[in-house]
């Protein structure tokens, strides 16, 4: 009855298709795939707006949306309508294909990554020997298309936050590879699924995911500010400061482009928190092994929610970061930090079993983080905090 | 020889021909890109699904926008005045065909080198992998070496720049 349930949705797939002639069979599942996956992450995003728009109005003392349904959860369906109504504005010098095909390869660029994420037992779209190659493959074409809507707009703003966009996504985009190598060294494998199934077995009640032993922590944390880089969220969300740049790369589009916009905005949050969740927190397994028996799914989705709760909460919560100390940042601490961690998973992995092997790694990592903190720090000096006042 | 490699040498080979008639240089640089997912696309097709993936996320990932930022940063993306073809057109042409001669000579030879070719080798990353660490493991450091003198080089040139303010 538990299998039943964890493969639910893989046999409905194959009693649909098997209503159809065999030539057409592999056709209808993947289609069939795809629009499941359309559908699902498309509706987790109006929740997700919902959640954001309340959680952060919480979060600053005030109510979120509140008038359109009960608790304002039919706010999506009225910033839909709002968006799909309004008129297309494009500038007159701006440049029309480049402007038009922005937000559609990032849309399908963003699209493209979810292809290979184990949502369940059995329940990926694509296993692909390379699997999280293609979605870092990816997540670097979005970076092309973050500069094509900032430069075709002709708008120095719209450019300059397109720049910025770029200089970030591609700094950080070092770091995020070089913490899942840890992983890929580990597993010994590029392939998700199977990085899902070698954090599968219990010691007793808890689970072996990676997200526990001190480099699988330490490249989780690395991930994670590297994903809040890449997504463009706060505390990194330098290219679209309201305060700063307008919106940023986005500025010249109204309507249903700044909609596709938002959406692959946040289908990038969802995918890489969705990758997060396949290499640090065992994918589709559950916390306690007498928890097996809720299905797969229902655990991948219950953590990337969560997820999506602390990029909501750290974006209420951190100051935005400068341009140059971002970079700053990147370059001089997160790198190195990634480089070490590949060097403890290594030490490891070959120092055996036994409580050695944690203390060591621990050791190292703590010892770096805090050494390297004191060094960069030791350029800044911070007096008592002083407050002035308008007079 | 079927249908979907036809559409991507189309869309590589336009790519090609589009990034060097064009006048707008970053019209340029993203006909130059479709070109690279051309080429990635037909490295998938071919079952190498490292390099596809590689040729992605390096040429279109890095090098591409590596492109734009030059176009950007040094004034570049003003419309020429004069046209985009060159006085010297005729020597271009002997030139790159005899490029091409030679480059194709090459790859239909190559086919009556390698025996039993009809079965496509199935090459996993793994194997990619032990390749790397074990017989090619000179080059891969040889290469490391080039790119840490790259990194440094550049670090070089910007901080040279900066040099006479700071």
């Amino acid at each position: 009855m538990a299998t039943t349930l964890d493969q639910i949705f893989v046999l409905l797939k194959h009693w649909i298709v098997s209503f159809l002639p065999v030539v057409l069979q592999p056709i209808a599942g993947a289609v069939l795939s795809v629009a499941a996956i359309i559908v699902v992450f498309a509706s987790l995003f109006a929740l997700t707006t919902v959640l954001e728009r309340k959680g952060l109005g919480r979060m600053q003392n005030r109510l979120g949306p509140n008038r359109v349904g009960p608790f304002g959860l039919l706010q999506p369906v009225a910033d839909g309508i709002k968006a799909l109504t309004k008129e297309d504005v494009v500038p007159f010098h701006a440049d029309g294909v480049v402007h038009f095909l922005a937000p559609l390869i990032f849309l399908s660029a963003v699209l493209m990554g979810f292809a290979v994420l184990p949502v369940g037992r059995n329940m990926q779209l694509v296993d692909m020997d390379a699997g999280l190659l293609f979605f870092f493959a990816m997540g670097a074409s979005t970076e092309l298309s973050v500069f094509m809507a900032g430069w075709s707009s002709r708008n120095k703003y719209s450019l300059l936050g397109a720049m910025r966009a770029v200089a970030q996504m591609i700094s950080y985009e070092v770091p995020l590879l070089m913490s899942s190598v840890a992983i890929i060294m580990v597993s010994g494998t590029l392939s998700l699924p199977r990085i899902v199934e070698a954090q599968s077995g219990y010691t007793g009640v808890l689970p072996h995911w990676y997200v526990f032993t001190p480099w699988g922590f330490a490249s989780f944390i690395l991930f994670g500010i590297a994903a809040f880089a890449e997504t463009n969220r706060s505390p990194f969300d330098l290219p679209e400061g309201e305060s700063e740049l307008v919106a940023g790369y986005f500025t010249e589009y109204s309507g249903f482009k700044f909609a596709v916009f938002f959406i692959a905005e946040y289908l990038g949050m969802f995918s890489i928190s969705g990758i997060a969740t396949t290499l640090f927190l065992g994918g589709w397994s559950a916390p306690f092994s007498f928890l097996t028996v809720v299905p797969s799914w229902l655990w991948f989705f219950a953590k990337v929610m969560v997820f999506i709760c602390v990029f909501i909460w750290v974006r209420g919560t951190l100051p935005r970061l400068r341009q140059d100390q971002l970079m700053n940042f990147a370059w001089k601490f997160v790198l190195p930090m990634t480089l070490l961690n590949l060097f403890v998973a290594g030490l490891w992995r070959f120092m055996g079993e036994g409580w050695l092997r944690w203390v060591v790694c621990s050791a190292i990592l703590v010892a770096v983080y805090v050494i390297g903190g004191r060094i960069q720090m030791r350029r800044k000096s911070f007096g008592p905090r002083t407050y002035r006042y308008a007079e | 020889m079927n249908a979907v490699f036809w559409i991507l040498s189309i869309i590589t080979v336009l790519g090609g021909l589009a990034a060097v008639t064009l006048k707008n240089t970053v019209h340029c640089a993203l006909a130059l890109t479709a070109a690279f997912a051309g080429l990635a696309l037909l490295f998938l097709q071919l079952d190498a699904q490292f390099a596809g993936f590689a040729q992605i996320l390096v040429y279109i990932g890095a090098v591409a926008i590596l492109v734009v930022f030059a176009i950007l940063l040094t004034r570049g993306s003003e419309t020429p005045s004069e046209g985009v073809f060159s006085r010297t057109w005729l020597t271009g042409l002997v030139i790159a065909a005899a490029v091409f001669a030679v480059i194709a000579w090459a790859v239909l030879r190559s086919g009556a080198a390698l025996p039993g070719e009809n079965a496509a080798p199935a090459v996993s990353v793994q194997q990619i992998g032990a390749a790397l660490m074990g017989r090619y493991v000179l080059p891969l450091e040889i290469v490391a070496l080039l790119l840490t003198a790259a990194m440094i080089g550049a670090v070089i040139v910007a901080m040279h720049d900066k040099g006479g303010s700071k």
